[in-house]
């Protein structure tokens, strides 16, 4: 730690930089539902948010008071401590994740050895808080849903890892610090572009979004395993959704895309702190950009289809990742031959993907009947 | 609510479906529909529709009002293609009373009845991306372009909604003076939307993967379950009333009857995409050759008494086959007054079409059979 915020004593220093996080967590979280609607009315050729405060900056804070005093309603036969407990089984890992991610070289809270192994472990967790929320509303929407998002958070957290797991391998540490400072030349997006797009397809998923928003289905289970949750509540759920956004994001930047690094040597030598951040930033914000645009373009897929795509398609290949890496390190190749091999294996993975989504036929001009009726 | 026991397959497991009660409040259901879905797991092993939520007795209200009094209750049946109900019920009372519409009012109600034909498939692609998981994106796109019809319905009718715009006998009163040239500036925009809807819709692959061989329906199936319309045509029928039976002045225009191949829930969407296009061809027709005089037939009295006998007038509406029987005892009122929905011939498929799938494939089912419930429940 060699950024000193306020004391040397490790303790007060760890329980500062805590309650920075606890401050700063919420009040993204505002931004980013604010920034979410602007880009997806953008892309819907809509203005977004624009009355409360100058272009509608204000929304989200409208947002969050309005939730905060609303009345916070348990149906009368729901179970009482599971549907109580499960938000806060829900938000309280993604907070723990938060402690294990650098934000800049000196910045984190703890800069834990097996930080990647810990931020894997503990955001797996929230996949109870779910299936607790989707059986504890005694409501059937909330307990499809439930079982929906425990089938598919448990299916894609597999892919997730393996992909971490590739990445872990070529860097050859589970610290993130250690990860990103291995990243100075070249980032692992440029030797692991096949683990990259799984990364982003699991993580997508993960995130139950579009095209994987399969367990809150607007139009099929009227948002799933949160039917039942109002006020203060839900927006738990809520804080827990986009700090998982932020967090997967912050993950996929620093594992993939080089985290605060520069590229190309832009600083010769140190870094400054704010250009590190803005490095984060940009490249944090690239991941989020991508989250919602996705959400704003793509039908949702059916479960089946799904479950399919994760175990024939990304775990497969998931491993392929991992068997290529691990010949390059056994034979101790150079790394630059990973670009060609994992990028072999992208393009395969993606033609397979096109393949099968066009497996039920293509798109053919309608037929016509011009003259009389056959009726 | 009855709960099923089924007998346990192998296994000592017993295992309940679960009655999954979909509507009438809820996103996917286009209205007051209601569905109690048995569901085994994710899979739908029986449906029960329930109708009847939007009962107005639109129906016998009519029997009770003068001829020309009953026109807004045909924009009150299907809202969604008001000009369509209003043209079927004009025609049959001048069918009934003999009346011969001018020339010119029969070029605005074609007009008129295609553009509105246009709306209401923009109006179905925009829900049925929301039906599929769009998150509004379709949503929009369609609605910037109905927004266009409905400014140019606006300015002829005063209307945005409820027309009540022809008379039997003719129109109430004269297109505005420039609706020539606004009329081709809406098809232009429309047109290119509907390009741009083509792009985001039909190509995507989560969309081919969804739909393409979902529930296809067999052209016998779809004449023994009375569909018509588009439903019809998915199946490789080519029956549009516009050609098989041509009303009004339908047999002077050049159409195509867009298609599918499988009845498929894709071919449905192909069928109305190509329609749009077709609409917008009839329309472009019927304004080169639109004639200038009257709009209104000479010699109709105040009060409209239509002689004693009885008629059953159909037209293509953008959902099927929509017709109205009459019975005149020769007063000014009906005395017996019959609308045939399309929506709800086409929604009593819905079983048949939806058992055995997925709960997500059985809301799209759902919403590409395109119901209006004003005209379900009528």
């Amino acid at each position: 730690m060699s950024l000193v915020l306020i004391s040397h004593n490790p303790w007060l220093e760890s329980l500062a930089r805590l309650a920075i996080i606890a401050l700063l967590v919420p009040v993204t979280v505002i931004i980013l539902t604010w920034v979410e609607r602007k880009v997806i009315g953008r892309l819907q050729m809509r203005l977004g948010p624009m009355r409360v405060g100058p272009y509608g900056t204000l929304q989200g804070v409208a947002d969050t008071i309005k939730l905060l005093t609303k009345e916070d309603v348990r149906p009368q036969t729901a179970d009482r401590w599971v549907f109580e407990l499960a938000p806060f089984v829900i938000v309280v890992p993604v907070f723990m994740a938060v402690v294990a991610i650098p934000f800049t070289a000196d910045l984190f809270i703890k800069n834990l050895t097996l930080g990647l192994f810990y931020f894997v472990a503990v955001s797996g967790l929230s996949i109870v808080g779910f299936v607790m929320a989707g059986w504890g509303s005694d409501n059937k929407y909330a307990l499809l849903g439930g079982v929906r998002a425990a089938a598919q958070l448990i299916s894609y957290e597999i892919p997730l890892v393996m992909a971490i797991l590739a990445v872990a391998m070529l860097s050859q540490s589970l610290n993130l610090a250690v990860i990103v400072g291995a990243q100075e030349d070249t980032p692992n997006i440029a030797y692991q572009s096949l683990a990259f797009i799984i990364f982003a397809i699991a993580g997508l998923a993960e995130l139950y979004r579009q095209p994987f928003d399969i367990p809150v289905a607007e139009s099929e289970v009227v948002g799933g395993p949160f039917v039942e949750y109002s006020g203060i509540r839900w927006s738990m759920f809520q804080l827990g959704e986009f700090v998982n956004l932020v967090l997967i994001s912050i993950l996929g930047s620093l594992i993939f895309l080089g985290g605060w690094q520069w590229p190309w040597s832009v600083f010769d030598a140190s870094v400054p702190v704010a250009a590190q951040v803005a490095m984060m930033a940009v490249k944090t914000g690239t991941f989020i950009f991508f989250f919602m645009w996705m959400r704003a373009s793509l039908p949702r897929l059916r479960i089946d289809q799904m479950m399919s795509f994760c175990w024939q398609l990304l775990l497969p290949f998931a491993f392929l990742q991992i068997i290529i890496n691990g010949l390059v390190l056994v034979y101790d190749w150079p790394n630059e031959i990973l670009i060609p091999l994992s990028g072999a294996a992208a393009a395969g993975a993606v033609y397979l993907t096109y393949r099968a989504a066009r497996a039920t036929g293509v798109r053919y001009q309608p037929g016509y009947q011009t003259v009389g009726s056959v009726l | 609510m009855v709960i099923e026991t089924r007998p346990p397959h192998e296994s000592d497991l017993e295992t309940i479906d679960i009655n999954v009660n979909v509507g009438p409040q809820h996103p996917a259901t286009h209205g007051v529909f209601r569905m109690v879905l048995t569901v085994d797991g994710e899979l739908v092993v029986d449906l029960d529709p329930v109708i009847g939520y939007m009962h107005r007795g639109n129906e016998k209200l009519p029997e009770n009002c003068d001829y020309r009094q009953v026109i807004g209750y045909h924009d009150r049946t299907d809202y969604l293609a008001q000009f369509n109900t209003e043209h079927c019920y004009v025609e049959a009372v001048e069918k009934l009373a003999g009346i011969k519409p001018p020339e010119r009012a029969e070029y605005i109600r074609v007009i008129l009845a295609e553009i509105n034909r246009i709306a209401s498939h923009l109006m179905f692609f925009g829900a049925f991306g929301t039906d599929i998981g769009l998150f509004g994106t379709s949503f929009m796109y369609a609605f910037r372009d109905r927004e266009t019809i409905q400014d140019l319905f606006e300015e002829v009718t005063g209307e945005r909604m409820m027309y009540n715009y022809f008379r039997p006998g003719g129109v109430a009163w004269d297109l505005p003076d420039n609706f020539r040239q606004r009329c081709m500036q809406v098809l232009d925009s429309v047109e290119r939307g509907v390009e741009q809807l083509d792009g985001l819709m039909m190509e995507n692959e989560v969309v081919l993967a969804r739909c393409r061989g979902l529930s296809p329906v067999t052209p016998e199936d779809a004449i023994n379950w009375g569909l018509s319309g588009p439903m019809l045509r998915a199946t490789g029928l080519a029956h549009d009333i516009r050609r098989a039976e041509p009303y009004s002045i339908y047999d002077r225009f050049q159409f195509d009857i867009p298609t599918g191949k499988r009845g498929d829930v894709y071919d449905k969407l192909v069928v109305r995409l190509e329609e749009m296009h077709q609409s917008a061809r009839i329309v472009r027709q019927a304004l080169e050759t639109m004639p200038e005089g009257p709009i209104m037939a000479e010699g109709l009295k105040r009060v409209l008494r239509v002689p004693a006998g009885e008629v059953y007038m159909r037209v293509e509406s953008p959902r099927g086959e929509y017709g109205v029987y009459l019975v005149s005892q020769g007063s000014d009122k009906p005395w017996r007054h019959k609308v045939r929905g399309a929506s709800f011939s086409n929604l009593s498929a819905l079983r048949a079409m939806a058992v055995g799938n997925f709960v997500s494939d059985v809301i799209i089912i759902l919403g590409s059979i395109d119901i209006v419930l004003c005209e379900v429940d009528r």
